[in-house]
């Protein structure tokens, strides 16, 4: 399906990061936005709330995350696509229901504008510090899929493929931006409609008796049903057979818990977005993903200068994580080197999977600003050695 | 047994059309209020001639959080206190279905009041169903927010001593535009009741008091579900239009019952696209739900 040209604000536009991902979400089809306040990501809120009523959407300000989290489900059972935007602690009230949203196999798109944190932080400022709240935020066994845009542009992009994400795989997908790209004016380059492909859900086809909403299929991707259609289905954030009904012991657990686990992990080759310069014969990888990855350019091109055979790859997934990738990279490098605006979150991944194959750095940052590059630089020296 | 009562039981349970009968048997214990609140909406349901293709049922957590689960209907079993969000987003996305969210006063008042008191103000088209049995009871009787004052509960074995939300009051003066009370011996008051807030226009509200004799009378020393339903109609006072001041429950008082409220006032989705028409004049276009341009 194309995007609809009522909805594709088509051009290039001056944008800042959060303006840029509500007109992704905009072009993807996105009808529903339900949010609460909260620096720095409310920019998206704003601007939804002002486009909206003229193409067929409905803004709905909440009392709170809780709230806001919920509506989207409730919305996207009704056949909206829908989304939420928020920021460190407004994503950790999320988190309750995001997990309701991978229980029920809701397909949305959640936001998360990252500030420094722990608690209150640093509201207007940015950090990297909620990846692993991401990955493990709810309570329960899950695989999520985080994407982490770098600039306005691939915030734009990425909001469209978040919602294709969510479509294609019938789960929430999640945002992982920051303050710095949030915040960050650049130019925006808006496709024609007709350029922007989106993945429409696939629904059952079959009829009001026989269709379950968590169908086994070999994708694991259950077809999901719709209200309305006389299918009168029932879905629980209990544990749950394919009927929706809840069924409380150990073996309807492992069945249930090890399919929304394995439908990411089965499809995790496909989901995986890595962007990758130099990486052959390389002796030292610079990982990072979101603004780190373009803090990151100078410091490589002064080692590469030195004559230091610097690889870098820019994760636009951090979730489902590349482990196979690193794995592989492992065995050839010297170094791993992650870089990112925590104090070790997604390193800790890096260095599972490169097993003491190579040597693992981390130059950690406890946010409020970005990296200095001349620290990245120093640790690529150091990893070279 | 004789042939008559085998004939009997053959026949179709009157609510079959409306309950999911590859779940029953249910898990409420007997003499438990929520079989007859769940009759009461099957019935008005049954009595409105609804497409029931076009009723979907939001549920929270809790006792009577299950009832999602045993409606033949579009159901959805949330969780804890979120019915309410839940059930506004469905409803905005769907306006043409009729919203139900049946769900406790602990999951409702409690851990959601928050979600309550607002979509009251927004005065969103669904219908709230709230069975208040004084106590939360899937996990052992604990204190509520609607305990009455003195009453015990596993969480004050010396009685509760915190003032008690008054229900209808506080739906009224949050926007609801139709609140009632029943209690789960006037079955068809309370039928009838449910039968007016689903035909309502705007954000409904019918408190059910219910019994529960397992865990509430029992230690309150009320004795069976049959003293309670008893106590209800001996102590159970219908006055419609009440102050609503004056409808708060105490331990074992008498418990004011009726419609207390039935206004009209423009909905969330009449208020949006009265806010469109104000700020775009002919360009906008009402909203009526949906994923596509209207």
């Amino acid at each position: 399906m194309k995007a609809d040209p009522n909805n594709v604000l088509t051009g290039a536009h001056y944008l800042d990061g959060n303006h840029a991902c509500a007109e992704g979400a905009i072009a993807a089809g996105c009808k529903f936005f339900a949010g609460y306040p909260i620096t720095p990501s409310t920019e998206i809120a704003e601007r939804v709330s002002r486009r909206f009523p003229l193409i067929g959407g409905v803004f709905i300000q909440m009392e709170d995350e809780l709230a806001s989290m919920n509506a989207i489900l409730g919305a996207s059972w009704g056949g909206v696509r829908s989304m939420s935007c928020t920021s460190g602690p407004g994503f950790s009230l999320m988190m309750e229901n995001f997990g309701l949203g991978l229980m029920l196999e809701t397909p949305c798109v959640l936001v998360n504008v990252q500030r420094g944190g722990p608690s209150t932080g640093l509201p207007t400022l940015p950090g990297q510090a909620d990846m692993m709240q991401a990955r493990w935020g709810s309570h329960g066994d899950y695989e999520v899929i985080a994407l982490a845009p770098d600039s306005p542009q691939e915030s734009f992009e990425l909001a469209v493929h978040a919602f294709n994400l969510s479509e294609t795989y019938r789960m929430p997908v999640l945002i992982m931006t920051d303050e710095c790209v949030g915040h960050m004016t650049e130019k925006v380059v808006i496709p024609p409609a007709e350029e922007i492909e989106l993945v429409e859900i696939r629904y059952s086809s079959k009829k009001p008796g026989e269709a379950w909403p968590f169908e086994a299929t070999e994708d694991l991707i259950s077809p999901m049903l719709e209200v309305g259609k006389g299918h009168k289905f029932h879905v629980t954030g209990l544990t749950h057979d394919e009927r929706g009904y809840p069924v409380i012991n150990a073996e309807a657990q492992a069945k249930n818990v090890n399919r929304l686990v394995d439908k990411v992990n089965k499809h995790a080759e496909e989901i995986i977005w890595l962007q990758e310069k130099d990486v052959e014969g390389a002796d030292v990888v610079v990982m990072s993903y979101g603004i780190s990855s373009r803090v990151v350019q100078p410091a490589i091109m002064k080692a590469t200068k030195e004559g230091i055979k610097v690889g870098q790859i820019k994760m636009v997934t951090v979730w489902p994580f590349p482990e196979k990738r690193v794995a592989e990279l492992a065995e050839k490098v010297k170094s791993l080197v992650m870089v990112e605006m925590n104090l070790g979150q997604v390193f800790l991944e890096m260095d599972r999977c490169a097993k003491g194959k190579c040597e693992t750095y981390l130059v950690g940052h406890a946010g409020g600003t970005v990296h200095n590059p001349e620290d990245i630089y120093n640790t690529i020296k150091e990893a070279a050695k | 047994m004789s042939a008559k009562v085998e004939e009997l039981i053959k026949e179709e349970h009157p609510m079959e059309r409306l309950l999911r009968m590859d779940r029953i048997p249910h898990i409420w214990c007997p003499t438990c209020g929520l079989g007859t609140t769940v009759t009461a909406l099957s019935t008005a349901l049954e009595q409105l001639q609804l497409d029931l293709n076009n009723v979907a049922v939001v549920s929270g957590i809790g006792c009577t959080g299950r009832v999602a689960g045993y409606m033949k209907l579009d159901s959805f079993h949330t969780t804890h206190g979120r019915a309410v969000p839940f059930a506004l987003g469905l409803h905005i996305a769907r306006p043409e279905l009729k919203t139900i969210v049946f769900s406790g006063d602990g999951d409702l008042i409690s851990i959601g009041g928050n979600h309550f008191i607002h979509t009251a103000r927004r005065n969103v088209d669904m219908t709230i169903i709230c069975v208040n049995n004084f106590i939360y009871a899937m996990t052992g009787g604990q204190v509520a927010p609607t305990t009455p004052l003195t009453a015990k509960a596993a969480t004050t074995p010396y009685g509760n001593w915190e003032h008690p939300f008054n229900l209808p009051l506080l739906a009224a003066s949050s926007g609801a535009v139709y609140v009632a009370r029943w209690t789960a011996l006037h079955v068809r008051r309370l039928t009838a009741a449910i039968k007016e807030a689903i035909s309502k226009r705007g954000f409904s509200f019918v408190e059910v008091i219910a019994p529960c004799s397992t865990l509430y009378a029992r230690i309150n020393k009320l004795g069976t579900g049959l003293d309670l339903m008893k106590f209800y109609h001996d102590n159970s006072v219908i006055r419609h239009g009440a102050d609503l001041n004056d409808v708060d429950i105490d331990f074992q008082s008498k418990i004011v019952v009726g419609k207390f409220v039935d206004i009209e006032k423009p909905t969330y989705i009449d208020c949006l696209n009265e806010g469109g028409k104000r700020a775009f004049g002919d360009k906008y276009k009402p909203y009526g739900g949906g994923n596509g341009n209207n």
